[in-house]
């Protein structure tokens, strides 16, 4: 935005003064960071707070921002209702990748997060539910050791709660910089999912813009049912690497949540407005057993 | 184990080697009597797996194959060993046969990794691949896996849960390819060696890291003479098969889950 905003005083100023020969005179406004945002598809620029009271979806066109871990369990769960299970897990460098330690650092920086995912239980619409979220400013939403951990104790707790369980998915894939041992907890998670299925657990995975990859191609696909949200990215191969694979353009809507509806990946698509009141619907239709309630 | 760049390199380049046996070399020198059987029963028949059943030590096997060809026309025809969907859902197919009529069932993995093209993302290539994770953890039914050459990302994932894990002594097992690993953290695919070298993709790293559990020597190499290393490679998967058939079923099952389940390496504050 104020690459923007300087590109458009720099223009003016250099039309100024070639053009009409004028001197500038004007001094430029000075707009401080973070009060106007583009939007990535209509390119409009929406004041930030109108945004944020829109939950994060353009006004213009109706797409839908990526938004934070935090501010998305507060949209989903009762207030205070939540308890954050590993909070404290940290990864480490198993590679002795040379950057990861400070990427890790300035992510934890700049998110407020120990780690690239987030779970715990809480109410939505007063059913209890054990609910994790991926946040894809961390670390792309990558999945580490950490990541894996973090989402198979939750399945596990789910398992011996008796509660249903809900996870946002948004997610690059595995993480590159844990190399193998990342590629390992698509395995860990969905063995989790395989014994919370057998248990007649109920899961809905929800998959949110971005989610492919090793995320995409574990846990987040494995729902009893699955959500795709508004404006969401989905698939296993990112869209680069598939387009250097087979050298030709990529169809219009391709691993849109669209295109992934219509080729029956998952059941419906939500808007985010629509989120938590057809989650709770859900929920109660799934809450069989009396612990559920 | 630290292996220099070097060294790391060479078994990259001999896991890639053009006379590097393939599935089906084992298959041919192992299971003589193998009857090949196809398709998914739900879309097509994906020629980069190859399954089917045969006769080993007196009793019946299920074998589970990603074949990449040897000539040029062959390599098209199994698409590198590449794996669409319908590969995946024909391998969990066959297996979970396997577990009906309660066969011991062995994976040969041998890819790149799974195809990025459009035909697999259609038809959920993401979903093929996480259902046979959750599936095949709790296959009722001794699991053995070896990596013959490459095991690359998802695709090589997607067969290789088993009760006992091994790698040939010349191969590698890895999130990505080094070039894939080199171009999206280096931003530059020529670093590939320097990336091998980080990556822990060798068989020795990845007993280390109880990734594995076996190494299959190959003595002079698979490419120069295959004898050796296939013997070794029966030995193993006889050795495998009687120690994994008398360990009851519900007690595999748990095994293999725990196996799984102890993976990863993080800290608690």
């Amino acid at each position: 935005m104020s690459e923007f905003l300087d590109d458009r005083q720099a223009k003016l100023n250099s039309f100024r003064k070639n053009i009409l020969k004028k001197d500038t005179t004007t001094t430029p406004i000075n707009i401080p960071e973070g009060i106007f945002v583009q939007c990535e598809a209509c390119l409009k620029v929406i004041y930030q707070r109108t945004l944020d009271d829109n939950d994060g979806v353009c006004p213009h066109c109706g797409y839908h921002t990526k938004i934070n871990a935090l501010k998305r369990l507060s949209m989903m769960l009762d207030k205070e209702s939540f308890e954050e299970l590993d909070p404290l897990l940290i990864s480490v460098n198993p590679l002795k990748m040379p950057d990861y330690d400070a990427k890790r650092e300035k992510a934890i920086q700049e998110s407020g997060l120990n780690e690239a995912f987030v779970g715990g239980i809480g109410s939505i619409d007063g059913i209890k539910t054990a609910i994790g979220v991926l946040d894809a400013s961390f670390m792309m939403g990558s999945m580490g050791s950490v990541v894996g951990e973090k989402v198979t104790r939750l399945i596990e707790k789910a398992s011996i709660m008796h509660l249903p369980l809900v996870i946002f998915s948004a997610s690059g894939g595995a993480r590159m910089q844990e190399g193998i041992l990342s590629l390992m907890q698509m395995i860990k998670t969905s063995a989790a999912l395989a014994k919370f299925h057998e248990q007649g657990g109920f899961y809905l995975s929800v998959l949110t813009n971005p989610t492919t990859g090793g995320v995409a191609a574990s846990f987040a696909s494995l729902g009893d049912i699955n959500i795709a949200e508004r404006s969401s990215l989905i698939g296993f191969a990112g869209p680069r690497v598939i387009k250097q694979t087979i050298k030709q353009d990529l169809p219009e809507g391709f691993q849109t949540a669209e295109f992934q509806l219509s080729h029956g990946q998952v059941d419906m698509i939500l808007e985010r407005k629509k989120m938590r009141q057809t989650i709770a619907r859900l929920l109660r239709w799934h809450a069989s057993r009396e612990t559920d309630i | 184990m630290n292996m220099n760049e070097d060294a790391v390199w060479e078994k990259v380049k001999l896991a890639r080697h053009p006379k590097r046996p393939t599935a089906k070399s084992i298959i041919k020198s192992l299971f003589p009597d193998f009857m090949e059987l196809h398709g998914d029963r739900l879309y097509g028949d994906d020629s980069a797996f190859i399954t089917g059943i045969a006769t080993f030590q007196n009793g019946p096997i299920t074998i589970i194959a990603q074949e990449k060809g040897t000539t040029t026309e062959e390599k098209i025809k199994h698409n590198f060993g590449m794996g669409h969907p319908e590969g995946y859902r024909k391998a969990l197919r066959i297996m979970k046969q396997a577990e009906k009529f309660n066969r011991p069932i062995f994976c040969i993995v041998d890819t790149p990794g799974a195809y990025p093209g459009i035909g697999a993302e259609e038809r959920g290539q993401a979903q093929a691949i996480a259902f046979n994770l959750r599936e095949i953890i709790r296959l009722r039914t001794p699991i053995i896996i070896v990596v013959l050459s490459e095991g690359g990302s998802g695709g090589a994932l997607a067969i290789g849960v088993g009760d006992s894990v091994a790698m040939f002594e010349n191969s590698i097992y890895s999130i990505l390819s080094p070039e894939g690993f080199a171009s999206i953290l280096y931003k530059d695919a020529t670093k590939a060696k320097e990336a091998a070298a980080i990556m822990k993709i060798t068989p020795e790293d990845l007993k280390e890291l109880s990734v594995i559990d076996t190494i299959i020597p190959e003595d002079e190499g698979l490419h120069i003479n295959p004898k050796a290393g296939f013997e070794a490679l029966k030995n193993y998967l006889i050795n495998e098969i009687n120690r994994l058939k008398i360990i009851d079923v519900n007690e595999l099952v748990d095994l293999r889950f725990e196996k799984f389940r102890k993976m990863g390496q993080f800290e608690q504050l």
